[in-house]
C-alpha cells in the first residue's frame, strides 16, 4: 500500500519536471514530437527503476556512515558518504553504457529507436536526482526505493509526452517572432507545472 | 595582460550571443530550482563557475590521453570530484545557504553546460583558452540565475538578500507581494520572458519553427 502511494505520489505531486525541473535539457530538446519523446521516457524510466535500487543497496550497505558494520566491528565507524556523488554517477554512467550494450545486441530495430538518447541519459539530471533524494528521503527498503524510480519515471514521461503533444499543436499558432521555439517553449511548461500544482493538496 | 581575439570571443561570447541557457538552452535545471532568493542564486553562480573553469582546464591537459571511447566516464569522474569538494567546502563555511541548495549542489554534475563545454571545447583546445571558456559560460550561465533571483526575490517577497528594499508605506497604502513568484512555475515564465527579450534584440537567433 505505502508502495502504492508513493508511486502516485511521486508522478503527480513530486513530479520531477514541474516539482523539480530535473532533466530539463533533454525534455526541452527532444519533445518536438510525440514519438521520440514516448522512446526517451521510456528509456529514462527504465534506468531510472534499475540504477536507483543499485545505488540504494550502495548507499545503505558501504557510503552511509556505519554501513560498513557487516564486514567487521572494526569498520563501523567508516563513513564514506563523502564518495556518494562519485559512486552514483558513476554507477549511472556505466550502467547507461551497459544497457546501451545489450540493447545494440538482442534489440537492433529498439536501439535504432533509442540509440541517439541512450547516451544522453547518463546526464539526464533527472536519473542523478532520483538517487541523491533517494539518499536524502532514506527509503524503508530496496522495494520502496524501486517504487519511487519507477513512479518517478512514469512522472517524467507524462510530462514529456503532454509538452510534446502541445509542441506539436503549437506549430498552427501564431506566435510572436522572438517567442517562438525555445520561448514559448519554457511558458507552456510554466502553465503545465501551475496545472500540476493543483495535485499538491491530494493525500493517499 | 591583453587577451588574444580568440580568447576574447571564448570569454565574452557565452554572456550574450552564445550563452549557455539562452542559446545554446544547456544546464536549466538547475537554473530554475535555486532562483527563489538572491543568495542561493549568487552561491550557485560561483559553484559553477569554478567547476566549469576547472573542469575545462582539467580535461583539456588529459584530452590527448584519453581513449575515445570511455571519455564521458573520465568527464563525469572529474566533474563528479570537483563539485565533492565544492559541496564540501559549501558545508564547512555556508552552511545554511548549502540547506537551500540541498541536492541541486550535488546535480551539478549533471549540470548540461559542464559536460556540452568540455566536449565543444576543452577536448580540441589548449588549457588557457579553455579555462576562459569555462569562466565565460559559467559567467553567461549566472548572470541569468541572478536576474530571475533577483526579480523573484524581489516581486516575491519585497526583499533583497534578506534586507527590505520596498518600503513600508507601499505596504500601508494596499500593496501586496506576489506569492505567484515564490512558486517554482514564474521561474519558468521569466526565464521565458528573458528569452523574448533577448531573441528580440538579437534577430538572427530567433527560430523559424515551434
Amino acid at each position: 500500500m505505502d508502495a502504492i502511494s508513493l508511486i502516485v505520489r511521486s508522478i503527480f505531486v513530486d513530479n520531477m519536471i514541474f516539482a523539480y525541473f530535473l532533466g530539463m535539457c533533454s525534455y526541452l530538446a527532444v519533445s518536438k514530437n510525440v514519438k521520440t519523446a514516448l522512446g526517451l521516457g521510456l528509456a529514462v524510466t527504465f534506468v531510472l527503476v534499475l540504477t536507483l535500487p543499485i545505488n540504494y543497496m550502495l548507499e545503505n550497505y558501504v557510503l552511509k556512515a556505519g554501513a560498513l558494520a557487516w564486514l567487521g566491528p572494526q569498520f563501523e565507524t567508516v563513513n564514506l558518504s563523502v564518495f556518494s556523488l562519485l559512486i552514483f554517477i558513476a554507477v549511472i554512467a556505466s550502467f547507461v553504457q551497459l544497457v546501451e550494450m545489450v540493447v545494440e545486441k538482442f534489440s537492433p530495430s529498439l536501439y535504432a529507436s533509442l540509440g541517439i538518447f541512450l547516451p544522453l541519459i547518463a546526464v539526464n539530471c533527472a536519473i542523478l536526482g532520483g538517487s541523491l533524494f533517494m539518499q536524502q528521503r532514506e527509503f524503508a527498503n530496496v522495494g520502496m526505493a524501486t517504487a519511487y524510480g519507477f513512479g518517478s519515471g512514469i512522472g517524467w514521461l507524462l510530462a514529456i509526452l503532454g509538452l510534446a503533444a502541445i509542441r506539436e499543436k503549437l506549430e498552427y499558432s501564431h506566435i510572436p517572432k522572438p517567442l517562438k521555439g525555445l520561448g514559448i517553449t519554457f511558458i507552456v511548461t510554466a502553465l503545465m507545472a501551475i496545472g500540476f500544482m493543483s495535485f499538491s493538496g491530494i493525500n493517499i | 595582460m591583453a587577451l588574444s581575439a580568440k580568447a576574447k570571443q571564448a570569454l565574452l561570447g557565452p554572456l550574450n550571443k552564445n550563452n549557455p541557457i539562452l542559446v545554446q538552452v544547456l544546464g536549466i535545471c538547475s537554473a530554475l530550482a535555486v532562483t527563489s532568493k538572491l543568495e542561493p542564486s549568487i552561491v550557485m553562480t560561483i559553484a559553477v563557475v569554478i567547476v566549469t573553469a576547472f573542469s575545462n582546464v582539467i580535461i583539456s591537459l588529459l584530452r590527448k590521453t584519453i581513449p575515445n571511447r570511455i571519455r564521458i566516464i573520465v568527464q563525469l569522474v572529474v566533474i563528479a570530484a570537483l563539485v565533492t569538494i565544492v559541496s564540501e567546502v559549501l558545508k564547512a563555511f555556508a552552511y545554511d545557504v548549502n540547506k537551500q541548495l540541498s541536492v541541486f549542489v550535488g546535480l551539478i554534475v549533471t549540470n548540461c553546460i559542464l559536460m556540452g563545454r568540455l566536449e565543444a571545447f576543452a577536448l580540441g583546445n589548449g588549457p588557457w583558452p579553455s579555462f576562459l571558456d569555462g569562466v565565460g559560460n559559467g559567467l553567461g550561465y549566472g548572470w541569468i540565475l541572478v536576474a530571475v533571483g533577483f526579480f523573484r526575490e524581489l516581486l516575491g517577497s519585497g526583499e533583497l538578500l534578506g534586507y527590505r528594499v520596498i518600503p513600508q508605506a507601499f505596504y500601508n497604502v494596499g500593496y501586496e507581494n506576489n506569492g505567484l513568484m515564490m512558486l517554482a512555475p514564474m521561474a519558468l515564465i521569466i526565464v521565458g520572458i528573458i528569452i523574448w527579450i533577448h531573441r528580440w534584440k538579437n534577430k538572427d537567433l530567433q527560430e523559424e519553427t515551434n
